[in-house]
């Protein structure tokens, strides 16, 4: 017969405990996303309306809609991506497949990293000076859209990396020792099977970047513009700004507005979450070795 | 070292080695090496782990240019002619198919893995890969198990399998070179055994390098055998002669009889 020695025993509670512990802490996490979810849904809701996603604002934005600013949040975002996507995905491209490693390229990679924890607002001083100012795009969706790049264009380059280094070594060298050049090696098989994981990236970047006020204020987003913005050298509304105007710079705000527009951007933020968890969803199921 | 080698001149030879010595990183792994491979022959390598197995072929179709920190020098000639005198490397790999130790099914269809090296040399028509595909499908003895499914992953197959779709793939460079690093070490037995009948045919059509854990199959298909011994080539001599204990050094012999160490 097997005996459970008292070392056993422990062990057994010892891991029971852990167990416990991990369980908790992870409650502990859910409980405020529910609780922002809940009090949103609760105070914001009643404001959410037909009216209230396709109008002006109006009354000194006391009462109306919130269109300019979604249309602006749009905007921003994508043209935000298209400046820093091409660039991210080529500059992982070369950093992962290309580049010798070298003191030179894990100092960049190094550099990368902490350039994704310099804060927004310093950002946003880089792009007032740069976009604003030097290249003489004025207050606009392009330079707050290029300041907004510049922020993400780390976490492209970052999560670009790691899903290209997800596919194994041996299948670039098999394909190098037939003949293949490296670009072919990545047309053909690293790409195929790092997109996925790559768009996922690009995803929670644009969620992120739909909620960034600070690198906008100066840059692009103006407190109050009922137009929609026509091109990329106009200013525009934003949802993230609009929120930070209404809660705390206008009077006499009714108090379901900032809860509902907090609700909207919240919403789209779940929504990008959600398409990326259904990528990698998918990528799980199409995994190909 | 010179090596004794009797071949008719009109054969010549495929690979010519002269000082080769390679490292990573500045740490010698393998140095000394002079050695001719024969045309259209199998020449066997054997020898323990970390003795430079590895490192010599990746020398002779240069991958020294893909591996971060491996230098090389000394002379390989491959057909007569410097391996470093190619300006360009990739036309130098394609004639050098290339098969390892652990089988590579790349995450494309079996149809594709085989296709791939055509396609990537510019072949787009369809009746001419199709051919191409059931010829290297078929002498890598794996034709029959497949033709019915050419369109699922070749990353599923089974590792038996698997191994030999990678030497289809590699006959699909039609090249005039194979070199075969260890490829029965995740195979079975049976399997081993059609794909050692295989490489007994292609070598009238090519020259083969094998490279092998096992020493009796060095002694089945290789004509001649070099021994490595932690980065230095020991000897290379005629296999059957240093299978009946007529090898030059005793630790060739030890080793061959399985007395090493
Ligand atoms: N890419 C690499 N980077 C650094 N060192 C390497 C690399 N590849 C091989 N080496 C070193 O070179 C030496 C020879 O390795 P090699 O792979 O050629 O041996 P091998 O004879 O093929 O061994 P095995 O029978 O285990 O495959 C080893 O010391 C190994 O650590
Ligand atoms: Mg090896």
């Amino acid at each position: 017969m097997f005996e459970a020695t008292a070392q056993n025993r422990r062990n057994r509670k010892v891991e029971g405990l852990f167990r416990l512990l991990f369980l908790w802490m992870t409650c502990m996490l859910i409980l405020p996303v529910a609780l922002i979810l809940g009090v949103l849904i609760v105070r914001g809701g009643p404001a959410i309306s037909w009216e209230f996603l396709f109008t002006q604002p109006i009354n000194n934005m006391t009462a109306g809609g919130i269109l300019p600013a979604l249309v602006g949040t749009v905007w921003l975002v994508v043209v935000a991506l298209i400046a820093s996507v091409p660039v991210g995905v080529a500059a992982a491209l070369y950093l992962s497949e290309y580049a010798p490693d070298n003191r030179l390229t894990r100092a960049i990679n190094l550099a990368i990293i902490n350039l994704a924890g310099v804060p927004s607002i310093v950002h946003a001083l880089f792009g007032l000076g740069a976009f604003v100012i030097f290249f003489r795009f004025g207050t606009s969706i392009l330079a707050a859209s290029l300041t907004l790049a510049v922020m993400t264009l780390p976490v492209v380059i970052v999560a670009t990396r790691e899903s290209l280094q997800t596919v194994p070594l041996a299948f670039r060298e098999a394909c190098w020792n037939m003949g293949a050049t490296r670009w072919q090696t990545i047309r053909k098989i690293v790409l195929p099977n790092a997109i996925s994981g790559i768009l996922t990236g690009v995803i929670l970047e644009v969620s992120r970047t739909s909620g960034e006020t600070a690198p906008i204020m100066f840059t692009g987003a103006a407190f109050f513009l009922p137009f929609l913005p026509q091109g990329v050298l106009d200013q525009t509304m934003a949802m993230s700004l609009h929120l930070f105007v209404i809660s705390t710079q206008v009077p006499d705000v009714p108090e379901h507005m900032p809860f509902g527009v907090a609700l909207v951007l919240i919403s789209m933020v779940l929504a990008m979450n959600g398409i990326s968890i259904a990528f990698r969803v998918y990528l799980r199921g199409r995994k190909k070795w | 070292m010179s090596v004794p080698v009797r071949v008719s001149e009109a054969a010549g030879f495929a690979i010519e080695v002269e000082d080769l010595a390679i490292g990573y990183h500045g740490k010698p792994a393998l140095s000394g090496v002079t050695l001719q491979v024969p045309t259209q022959e199998i020449f066997g390598i054997i020898g323990p782990a970390n003795s430079g197995k590895t490192s010599f072929l990746r020398a002779i179709n240069r991958m020294d240019l893909m591996t971060a920190g491996m230098e090389v020098s000394g002379s390989v000639r491959v057909e007569g002619r410097d391996v470093r005198s190619w300006r360009n490397p990739y036309a130098l790999r394609q004639r050098i198919g290339v098969v390892f130790p652990l089988p590579v099914g790349l995450p494309l269809t079996i149809y594709d893995n085989v296709a791939l090296s055509s396609r990537l040399r510019g072949t787009r028509k369809k009746a001419d890969l199709d051919v191409i595909v059931e010829r290297c499908l078929r002498r890598a003895a794996l034709w029959d198990e497949v033709k019915d499914r050419l369109d699922s992953l070749g990353s599923l197959l089974s590792g038996g399998q698997q191994q030999r779709l990678t030497i289809a793939r590699a006959l699909s460079q039609d090249p005039s070179i194979l070199l075969l690093d260890e490829f029965s070490i995740a195979v079975d037995p049976v399997t081993t055994m059609r794909i050692e009948e295989v490489l007994a045919e292609l070598k009238s059509e090519m020259t083969i390098v094998l490279v092998t854990n096992l020493v009796q199959q060095a002694r089945r298909l290789a004509s001649r055998t070099a021994f490595f011994l932690t980065g230095e080539l020991v000897e290379v001599t005629e296999t059957e002669t240093m299978f009946e204990g007529g090898a030059q050094d005793p630790r060739t012999t030890a080793y061959v009889e399985g007395k090493f160490g």
